[in-house]
């Protein structure tokens, strides 16, 4: 039995698995992406994710708004304004006739992180560890009680709103499952399989963690100073996630939380807390009856 | 239209802050996604306040049934039994209604997880709520005509009550004193901010509920203590709230501001008048003792509301995640920027 606020190194081992697959997971590499969303339609066709609104938001081409139950994939659209200083270093030698301007597009989706908070929060067991390291909602045991929805640092879950019997899964917490059905079947997830330009990689997770180091690395010495990795690091606050990133600017820009922490870490803290203060009613109690009668 | 998010200092859309509330912590630059929120607000409604209302006036009057019990105050156990049941039965409902699926409930049942407060406070549920129905259901049980009352049903039941009134109270601090982890183990700014205090003041609240009952249910001569509970609820409760707020740094501005600011003035106004009418008056007057203490249940009422409110609204903020968490890494020295 291991301990179960201790955080894992390899979840799927951790979770009870024996002798599973390698961990899979994705990198996305977003100085590639040129923000076609194939990634969002082929998420939703091959998961049968039903329609949740379409509104025109007036955040550049993003009329997706978040990720959620029934967004799995998210492409951000960011246009910034950058400095004629910033694009010449960002752009060492080439002519600086550009405009000073620049557009950020990532595909954002679930971290699937190795210490995840959803999966500890969730009373049912409906959240899991899968063998392939990923983290899986079983529809036909979620009670939608909700609590994942709040417990995740990147505010990736949700519960799905609609009438039951209409909409597919209304009441019941949805996500990525990191295409847990093609896994099985040994294919690639549908949102990595569709993407043109191998922003979305797919692949086991060390060496996806590798290919990112290099790829940032790359970047750097061709002189892109804002080049940054995201989620690569198992020291980081969920341990790691099994969706990573390359990013051009901080995470907040693109609705990230710049320094993430998985909620459960504190809380075998919170328990003793809680059981100090619970103490401490039960001696009020018996020190309110302790007088005689008044 | 919104200024361009990689560069601009994150304003709310909808406008600024409401005028005249007032700053704990100086305004702070930073960027979000098009101000939008990072992490998600619970999906809850008015029935999670409720119920974490609801189980501490449970908690803290199977508590208070139980002494009288020991001590021989009729009215105030028959008070508390009752209150526990009613109580218990309240949240119970609360917390079924919430679910996205309330038919598949007993969900909750398949497993036991200490990393899942929500699956624990379960468990305290199912080993409190049927002992403190069963004490309530027996109380009850004295008030039927005397031809009934010989049935050997009821002869059981009234066997059974006081041992079910004590197994209650073996449970009930933590009944009470969970559903602060409950809120608290989420990446909601403030209720996870209040961490290390919140405990306290729901057990404080607690005690000013069920004090607050037991002196509106059982004469000034059997309620002391009820009253004594009260006053010390409500000190703990104040007391431990404002050390939370202090502790908690940018995101206790949710706490004073909005629905959140006008329930929590609204709580504090109403414990500490309420406790101080209970230690000045209570013992003389059945009046004031009464109203004293309907403004300690209110006043805990608000506070649950208020801590509940201040939450979803610091979840909606994109401020309240990326200001604390962009300084961590700015002290820390490892940001990546």
């Amino acid at each position: 039995m291991t301990d179960l606020f201790a955080d894992p190194v390899d979840p799927a081992r951790a979770a009870g698995w024996t002798d599973p697959p390698r961990r899979k997971g994705f990198f996305t590499d977003t100085s590639i992406c040129i923000g076609c969303k194939a990634c969002e339609v082929a998420c939703k066709e091959w998961n049968g994710v039903p329609e949740d609104g379409l509104d025109f938001l007036g955040s550049s081409y993003d009329n997706t708004g978040a990720l959620g139950a029934s967004t799995w994939r998210h492409v951000t659209f960011i246009e910034q304004p950058t400095s004629a200083q910033q694009q010449g270093s960002e752009l060492a030698g080439e002519p600086s006739d550009r405009p000073e301007f620049r557009w950020l597009m990532s595909s954002d989706v679930c971290k699937h992180c190795t210490s995840a908070a959803c999966l500890d929060v969730c009373p049912t067991g409906s959240l899991f560890r899968s063998e392939f390291g990923t983290v899986v909602v079983q529809e036909d045991i979620c009670n939608g009680c909700g609590y994942c929805v709040p417990a995740c640092p990147f505010g990736v879950i949700d519960r799905r709103i609609g009438e039951k019997g209409v909409v597919k899964n209304a009441g019941i917490a949805q996500k990525c499952t990191l295409c847990y059905d093609r896994l099985g079947e040994g294919m690639t997830p549908a949102c990595a399989q569709a993407c043109p330009t191998q922003s979305i990689q797919f692949g086991d997770v060390e060496e996806l963690r590798e290919r990112a180091a290099g790829r940032v690395a790359t970047l750097l010495e061709a002189g892109v100073g804002s080049a940054r990795l995201y989620g690569h690091d198992p020291e980081d606050g969920i341990g790691g996630a099994g969706a990573m990133f390359l990013l051009l600017d901080e995470p907040e820009v693109y609705g990230l939380p710049p320094d993430p922490v998985v909620t459960t870490r504190d809380l075998p803290a919170m328990w003793r807390t809680a059981g100090l203060a619970a103490a401490a009613l039960l001696a009020g109690t018996v020190a309110a009856f302790a007088r005689n009668r008044s | 239209m919104s200024a361009p998010p990689g560069t601009g200092t994150g304003r709310r859309r909808k406008g600024g802050r409401g005028g005249g509330e007032r700053t704990m912590v100086p305004d702070a630059t930073f960027t979000s996604y098009y101000g939008r929120p990072v992490v998600k607000a619970s999906p809850w409604a008015a029935d999670i306040p409720a119920y974490l209302f609801l189980g501490g006036l449970a908690g803290g009057s199977s508590l208070l049934a139980a002494g009288a019990d020991r001590t021989d105050r009729p009215a105030l156990r028959r008070t508390g039994r009752i209150g526990a049941m009613v109580a218990i039965t309240g949240s119970f409902v609360a917390l079924v209604h919430d679910l996205g699926r309330p038919e598949r409930f007993a969900n909750m049942l398949r497993v036991a997880k200490p990393t899942s407060p929500m699956s624990m406070g379960t468990w305290l549920l199912t080993a409190f709520g049927p002992a403190a129905g069963l004490a309530g259901a027996g109380e009850l049980s004295g008030l039927l005509p005397a031809r009934w009352r010989g049935t050997p049903a009821i002869r059981l039941l009234q066997a059974l009550t006081r041992p079910a009134g004590m197994a209650a109270a073996v449970v009930a601090p933590a009944v009470a004193s969970y559903t602060a982890v409950l809120l608290s183990d989420t990446a909601t700014p403030t209720w996870h901010g209040g961490r290390g205090e919140m405990p306290f003041v729901f057990v404080g609240s607690a005690a000013a509920a069920a004090g607050g009952l037991g002196m509106l249910g059982a004469p000034p001569s059997q309620a002391g203590p009820a009253r004594r509970m009260a006053v010390a609820g409500a000190v703990v409760d104040l007391a431990a709230a404002q050390r939370m707020e202090a502790s908690m740094g940018l995101a206790a501005e949710t706490l004073h501001q909005g629905r959140a600011g006008h329930l929590m003035r609204a709580s504090k106004a109403l414990t500490a008048l309420g406790a101080a009418a209970t230690a000045l008056f209570g013992a003389r007057s059945r009046a004031v003792s009464a109203v004293a203490g309907a403004a300690l249940l209110a006043g805990s009422a608000c506070t649950r509301f208020g801590i509940f409110e201040a939450g979803q609204a610091s979840a909606r903020d994109p401020k309240y995640t990326v200001v604390p968490q962009r300084r961590r890494l700015e002290h820390a020295g490892s940001g990546p920027g």
